[in-house]
């Protein structure tokens, strides 16, 4: 009860509240600009931590990305552009909510799954940090394998296009991932003799691409006068909105913020990846799986809780054993460094106040996220009002910058405007963009714990069961696969006998 | 916030031309420092913290922007294709020394200007707790008596780690081949595989292993450095593990473009020795484990040629090019 109390001492300071305020704004804003992610964010902010005691530091880069990851949904419900990579899962959802005139209903949605799910993300963080953190730990090369290989399957699955669409899309997806320098031999792959290409085609500026450039394409070839304004409601009070959805889905709500936890604690699979398995497992449960994909709240209630729960879920393994969940708390990570605190189980010995305050920060960033989440919904109106003609070009400008400043590299606005015109494309002919999204996500992680693996088992296939988890993992995988067969064949012969 | 619009900047600063050219009354403008790897990590830290203090020497802003993919090629390539006006920098990291011996890209130290090695990280040795293995010697005779048997990870194949433990290995008389790399894309998933039981070995630096070895997951059995590290008195150096001196890791310097002119690069020697000495950087290096190593201008030269043959040689007993 001391540490709490000190801990709480060193957040409820007039210096620490501000930085979190501004920090909440600061994330809010940078969310919801297409393309800027909260990793972006939190990288923008490790300069000014220098200048910070560690505490303020880190709560700045909670709020900061705890706010982001919820912002990242206005613009997708808005505009159909992903502010974040995690908003990607459910965007086509709330887009088409919003085309029924249902803003409030989505992003309310959206708003309040993210502060329930972000609590539940920072009580599954608090509670079983340690214990987490040491199931996490021994998974090897060959569980990150299968993981990775059910997180691509999700993609097929969770696609509502004619399966071999989805499956086009995917193989186009990790096709882009082999490009640029294979991780074992160091062998340049597709690269041309280009110093630009050696580094792979960058997801961020790729998503920009695929979902926004390819918008503005269709926004451009269809009507500019009044489209981005068409179906968009007056505004309307926003918690009656949110009542009704958050009582008929709790379970999800409550599935989706356990589901984001575990995931945002498994290294390497971040909010994104904690959004599209949710999504999946929600729509695998649903009462009305048909409605996923035509502008149904549940899917959003899935990912959005899912996604906020998963940045506090990252922090377990991070400050137990110094491993990064994901892209932000690998910063994180850095930053303590350079406070001279080295994230380990001697932190929660040692500096014990200030891993109690990490977690009272997350709890503080969800409660004040509701206020300014609402505000930003408020605010977010005037966006639409914007006649088209003056929106788009801003958001092109915006997507520039964005492509560039994630590497500082022209050529990654070249990507950009391709695989903008290629998503274009794809979507005029029906075929799903987000599995070739994962597949861009997850295809590197794939190839590389393969070839790890195929490397430690010496080419012996079978010791991809070797390890009790692993081989839990490969079963579920291949029953994943096989399902649809099984279910088939036994149908068939329901019907002969 | 501030840097996204300075990015912009430079993006519309980029479009405009302007002939460069190298004054005496440089820096008029403020100087990029190119990092090749990602922001947060070790590299990242001490490039921002070497910006603020050259900030004060040469009294312009100094931006960090951080390069990164293909290993480190893609920055590194960015320090070399760069106007060698003394407006933009990079701090090389050890695997400059590697690309042209990989054959992964064609640039090496004859391609840039150094300025100043400020950093030396050594490699060691890092085994599971569980480990049979109590001490380095009874490991290496293992690892010659079973090749193949056990496996080691930590990194990308042929990075600055990677080649040093090789380099230990061969000078024991054992085939580098025999401890065959899980490659990993950076310290900690190595250090998972280590500590999940999947590999055997890790070569890591000391400081990026501290956590594990805090937790009792991971024990060190030997540091590839002359003398033992300020920060782990603890960790025996391989000369007190097996008698033979062996030193060897990942180093980090700034350097330019080749062909800066000779006035700017004097300038820069000497606002670096003036960093390199000062308290503040000092206790910035220790207080974060980082190890320091200095060597300026045409001595940092020297060094970064050496590294290159010993890679050289190491990278073509690995079998890693044909």
């Amino acid at each position: 009860m001391d540490i709490l109390l000190s801990a709480a001492g060193l957040i409820f300071e007039p210096n620490t509240l501000l930085i979190i305020v501004a920090a909440a704004f600061f994330g809010v804003f940078i969310g919801s600009v297409p393309g800027l992610t909260a990793t972006m964010a939190t990288a923008l902010l490790v300069p000014l931590t220098f200048v910070m005691e560690p505490v303020p530091a880190i709560a700045a880069i909670v709020v900061t990305a705890t706010t982001a990851i919820f912002a990242g949904d206005i613009p997708g419900c808005l505009l159909r552009i992903p502010g974040t990579p995690a908003s990607a899962a459910y965007v086509d959802e709330a887009y088409r909510m919003r085309h029924k005139g249902e803003v409030e209903a989505a992003l309310g949605a959206s708003l309040s799954c993210s502060v329930i799910g972000g609590i539940i993300g920072a009580a599954v963080l608090a509670l079983t940090a340690p214990w987490l953190a040491a199931f996490a730990l021994n998974f090897s090369s060959f569980e990150y394998f299968w993981l990775s290989v059910l997180g691509l399957s999700c993609a097929v699955v969770v696609s509502r296009a004619p399966l071999p669409k989805a499956f086009l899309s995917l193989l186009l997806g990790l096709f882009l991932t082999t490009i640029g320098i294979d991780l074992v031999r160091g062998f340049p792959r597709f690269t041309f003799g280009q110093p630009d290409l050696t580094g792979g085609i960058n997801i961020i500026p790729a998503l920009i691409g695929m979902f926004a450039i390819s918008e503005i394409m269709r926004k451009a070839a269809g009507d500019v006068q009044g489209s981005a304004l068409m179906g968009i409601a007056a505004p309307r009070p926003l918690l009656p909105a949110i009542w009704p959805t958050l009582r008929r889905y709790r379970v999800n709500v409550v599935r989706g913020g356990m589901i984001g936890g575990l995931i945002g604690a498994l290294p390497g699979a971040g909010a994104d990846i904690a959004a599209w398995i949710s999504f999946a497992v929600g729509r695998r449960f649903s009462r009305e799986p048909e409605k996923y994909g035509s502008g149904h709240v549940e899917g959003i209630v899935d990912g959005a809780s899912a996604n906020n729960s998963s940045v506090a879920g990252a922090y377990i393994p991070a400050m137990v054993f110094g491993i990064p969940g994901d892209t932000i708390t690998a910063i994180v990570i850095g930053v303590l460094m350079i406070k001279g605190l080295t994230p380990g189980p001697m932190i929660f010995l040692q500096q014990t106040e200030l891993v109690y305050a990490i977690f009272i920060v997350f709890f503080l960033a969800n409660i004040l996220l509701f206020g300014v989440g609402a505000l930003a919904i408020r605010l977010s109106r005037f966006v639409v009002t914007v006649p088209p003609g003056n929106l788009y070009p801003v958001i092109l400008l915006f997507c520039i910058v964005g492509a560039y400043a994630v590497n500082n590299s022209v050529f990654d606005v070249y990507v950009m405007l391709a695989l903008g015109v290629i998503g274009f494309l794809m979507e005029e002919n029906d075929f799903p963009i987000a599995p070739c999204i994962l597949g861009l996500v997850l295809g590197g992680i794939v190839e590389q714990n393969l070839v790890a693996s195929m490397i430690r088992a010496q080419g012996d296939l079978l010791y991809f069961f070797h390890r009790p988890i692993a081989a839990v993992l490969g079963v579920l995988a291949i029953l994943v696969w096989t399902a649809p067969l099984l279910l088939w064949a036994w149908r068939c012969r329901r019907v002969q006998a | 916030m501030h840097s996204f619009w300075k990015a912009g900047l430079a993006a519309l600063a980029g479009v405009a031309l302007f002939a460069p050219a190298a004054e005496a009354d440089w820096p008029e403008r403020p100087v990029t420092l190119i990092v090749p790897w990602a922001a947060g990590g070790g590299t990242d830290a001490i490039a921002r913290k070497v910006a603020n203090l050259l900030e004060e020497e040469l009294a312009t802003t100094v931006n960090v922007v951080n390069r990164t993919g293909g290993a480190g090629i893609v920055g590194h390539t960015a320090m070399v294709t760069a106007e060698p006006d003394g407006y933009t920098l990079g701090l090389a990291t050890a695997e400059i020394a590697t690309y042209e011996g990989m054959r992964t890209a064609e640039i090496s130290y004859r391609d840039l200007t150094p300025i100043a090695l400020i950093n030396l990280d050594a490699a060691a040795f890092h085994v599971a707790a569980d480990s049979p293995w109590e001490d380095l010697q009874s490991a290496l005779d293992a690892i010659r008596d079973q090749p193949g048997e056990f496996f080691v990870s930590g990194g990308p194949v042929g990075a600055g780690y990677h080649l040093a433990l090789a380099g230990l290995l061969q000078s024991q008389g054992i085939d580098p081949m025999a401890l065959p790399i899980v490659p990993s894309d950076g310290a900690a998933p190595g250090l998972a595989e280590l500590a999940a039981g999947n590999v055997h070995v890790v070569y890591s630096s000391v400081p990026e292993a501290r956590a594990m070895r805090d937790a009792g997951r991971v024990e060190t059995l030997a540091v590839l450095s002359e003398e033992r590290l300020e920060a782990f008195p603890d960790v025996p150096t391989v000369e007190d593990a097996i008698g033979e001196p062996f030193a060897g890791g990942s180093w980090r310097g700034i350097v330019a473009p080749a062909g800066l002119p000779d006035d700017v690069r004097e300038r820069l020697i000497e606002a670096m020795t003036e960093i390199y000495n000062s308290d503040d950087y000092r206790e910035f290096m220790g207080t974060a484990g980082f190890g320091l190593l200095w060597a300026a201008g045409d001595d940092f030269g020297d060094f970064m040629a050496e590294q290159h043959e010993r890679n050289q040689g190491v990278i073509q007993a690995l079998g890693l090019v044909d």
